[in-house]
């Protein structure tokens, strides 16, 4: 059996098609990031490190390229190559706390 | 349409999910040995659980006409206790002669630690012992990648395993890649907040080419979606994708992983 996938054949789309199929998610989903950072301006402390990490992401937003998400994931990941030594929890809080 | 769920916590759902699922077109439902959002105190929480798994959930699921198979170990979220560990692998081989185990999984990282590597490690070196499939879990989140890349270093020291024998779920777009290239077998997991949704699925299955990539709901206790698998589809189908891919990946793909373990039967081959 061939070792591709089928989907990986696909003709390509014209900007035109993709917009018309997936412009008004992505619509939503930017307005209600924007509602996010509104609503942090409204609150007060300081900021968290997981917000943090969301503003350094914003400008790959506006890069060219193809792989944006990835870029993204590797930016929020911890770059360490060591095992820890042991778990103080059990939960990932979605950016690694020591990005500067 | 008609496809296969290779990774539900079926004992986290409800039978409206099981009636839900099949009637968009399941056709078996795998169920990899997890963590239950508590820890277990002592190993014999892992002997009934093993036995719900091989023996309980097979019926349930029988009453909507599903074929239920699992997977067995302890979860990397309760590997730091060593001993705990230990007690749980000791179960494990028994378990291995029930008709409906697939393997060894979901084993793999969490945290990262020097302890969940160890009770990888010994995971792994059963699996091979007893030449099983492996099913891997990777990291939440920013633990992912640091986390895949160490599960890939274990899997790759041992020299009886073999990559097509192993699938890495929970992969994304930074990882995706470094799995499929080392030749193990990739698994997306649609989940509505973390992990990959259906419309990033579609993407990464469209930017690389190898067929050796399943997609699966993991649905569970939290924040998950039973039906995830066929809205993928849903999406294939709404982007020009012809009926015949999308039976050929979400249906094709998985039953040529599993049909290497001899407990696993195509679905379709035995009505």
């Amino acid at each position: 059996m061939s070792d591709s996938n089928p989907l990986a054949k696909t003709t390509p789309r014209s900007r035109q098609q993709v917009a018309n199929l997936h412009f008004m998610d992505a619509r939503y989903k930017l307005l209600d990031l924007a509602a996010f950072l509104d609503r942090l301006e409204r609150a007060s402390g300081p900021e968290d490190h997981r917000v943090q990490g969301l503003r350094k992401a914003l400008p790959l937003l506006l890069e060219g390229g193809p792989d944006r998400v990835a870029r993204i994931l590797h930016l929020w990941s911890d770059p360490t190559v060591e095992p820890a030594p042991k778990a103080d929890t059990k939960a990932a809080t979605g950016v690694w706390p020591g990005l500067k | 349409m008609r496809y296969i769920e290779p990774h539900g916590h079926m004992v986290s759902r409800t039978t409206d999910d099981y009636q839900a699922m099949v009637l968009a077109g399941c056709a078996a439902i795998c169920e990899p040995a997890f963590w239950a959002g508590f820890d277990r105190k002592n190993a014999d929480g892992f002997h009934d659980y093993f036995c719900q798994l091989t023996q309980h959930e097979p019926k349930r699921a029988a009453k909507f006409g599903l074929p239920h198979y699992c997977w067995l170990c302890i979860n990397p979220k309760e590997s730091e206790d060593l001993a705990l560990a230990a007690d749980v692998l000791a179960l494990i081989p028994e378990f291995l002669k029930e008709p409906t185990v697939l393997g060894i999984g979901e084993i793999g990282l969490n945290k990262n630690t020097r302890n969940e590597m160890k009770v990888l490690e010994q995971h792994v070196e059963l699996a091979v012992k007893h030449r099983q499939l492996i099913l891997v879990h990777t990291p939440h989140l920013e633990d992912k990648r640091k986390g895949t890349r160490l599960i890939m270093d274990v899997l790759r020291a041992h020299a009886g395993v073999q990559p097509g024998r192993v699938i890495i779920d929970h992969v994304e777009e930074h990882t995706v890649g470094e799995v499929l290239d080392a030749g193990f077998w990739a698994g997306i997991t649609l989940y509505p907040e973390s992990k990959a949704t259906p419309v990033r699925a579609v993407d990464m299955l469209e930017n690389y080419a190898a067929q050796r990539v399943w997609l699966n709901s993991a649905c569970d206790w939290g924040v998950s979606d039973p039906l995830a698998v066929p809205k993928a589809a849903a999406e294939m189908r709404r982007r020009g994708h012809s009926a015949e891919a999308v039976d050929a990946l979400l249906y094709g793909n998985p039953v040529r992983f599993l049909s290497q373990s001899p407990n696993f039967k195509d679905p379709q081959a035995v009505r």
